[in-house]
């Protein structure tokens, strides 16, 4: 919590002058910051959700065991591009 | 062209007092409360042995959903006995999420963090607990950190990742994903309703028809949500189920 709240403190100089170059770069990072961290995921989602899909079809009977656990991965994996949006909210706004 | 600027995030998402310390995220929050235990005790009224009616077929709908899709796909039957902490856990999360999305109320009580802070606190205490109390001290620490099947060597490697994962990724990933899903969500409805009303209210003609687009999106997200407040309170009730299972039988 700490580690958040010094970010948030270094950030916020920056981004009470809205017009510096400063208010740009944050900007610039927030955004570059959640788009770098949704590409592994997006990757990573579509593996699971694909093979998934595969998976069902070949045996249509396991389906219900297979959503679960796809459902279980894309929980895990959507969590780092979440992390990334937290990191574009914080510098963005806080 | 128009003039577009996104409010203050504090403005979106911090409401004033109703009255002193009790604001909407508390009332949602002691609404939801109120709601889900409403169902259930209107339900427990009815006997038991006639064909089920009104609001009974509703909460065995519920609890059926929770047994079959929680419960037995990750913990099988010796878990059915966590089904009404599953269930109340379920039940507060969605109707803590749907508000994003009933007119008026407008705002997930989830999207602050405290909410999905304080129900992933409570998730950690009581998988350690039921890991404690079903291995002991002793025997669920050296389970948690020791996992069997790794050869001696990579002890080094394994053992610090697994006590990082396992008592302090676990409950902030369990915290940030409901919160941060919810959050997105009440952004995005916000983005697409300022942007379809300014171009509604544009003052250069031309541009009122193309703010049919931005609202177009707006009602597409508001049925994306439905599908979003219903799935983060799927998955945490899940994850909570395979923490809670893992913790009580090592080997799976």
């Amino acid at each position: 919590m700490e580690a958040i709240t010094q970010l948030v403190a270094a950030a916020e100089p920056i981004v009470k002058d809205a017009n510096s170059t400063g208010a740009g770069l944050t900007a610039l990072g927030a955004g570059l910051a959640y788009g770098f961290a949704a590409i592994g995921p997006a990757l990573g989602i579509g593996n699971i959700v694909g093979k998934s899909v595969e998976a069902m079809a070949r045996q249509p009977e396991a389906a219900g065991m297979v959503r679960t656990t796809m459902f279980l991965g894309i929980a895990f994996t959507e969590a780092l591009a979440l992390i990334g949006f937290v990191v574009f909210i914080l510098l963005k706004f806080a | 062209m128009i003039a577009l600027e996104f409010p203050e995030i504090n403005s979106i998402l911090v409401w004033k007092d109703i009255f002193p310390g009790f604001n909407k995220i508390a009332l949602i929050a002691v609404l939801a409360t109120v709601i889900s235990s409403a169902i259930f005790l209107l339900a427990i009224r009815q006997s038991h042995k006639e064909a089920p009616k009104g609001v009974r077929n509703l909460a065995e709908v519920i609890v059926e959903f929770i047994e079959d899709s929680v419960v037995m796909q990750t913990m099988g039957k010796d878990g059915l006995a966590w089904t009404p902490f599953l269930l109340t856990l379920f039940m507060f999360i969605y109707l803590c999420n749907v508000p994003g999305i009933i007119p008026f109320l407008q705002m997930p009580a989830t999207a602050r963090m405290a909410v999905p802070l304080f129900l992933s606190l409570l998730i950690w205490v009581v998988f350690n607990a039921t890991g404690i109390k079903h291995q002991g001290v002793i025997g669920y620490f050296k389970s948690v950190l020791f996992p069997p099947g790794v050869p001696k060597a990579l002890y080094i490697l394994v053992t610090p990742i697994e006590l990082i994962s396992t008592l302090l990724v676990r409950p902030f990933s369990l915290a940030v994903r409901l919160f941060a899903n919810m959050l997105a969500g009440h952004i995005l409805l916000v983005t697409f309703a300022l942007l379809s009303e300014a171009l509604f209210q544009a003052k250069d003609k031309i541009l009122i028809p193309v703010g049919i687009l931005p609202f177009f999106m707006l009602v597409f997200l508001t049925s994306f949500e439905v599908l979003v407040a219903f799935l983060q309170a799927y998955i945490f009730a899940m994850l909570a189920a395979v923490y809670i299972g893992s913790a009580a039988h090592p080997e799976h």
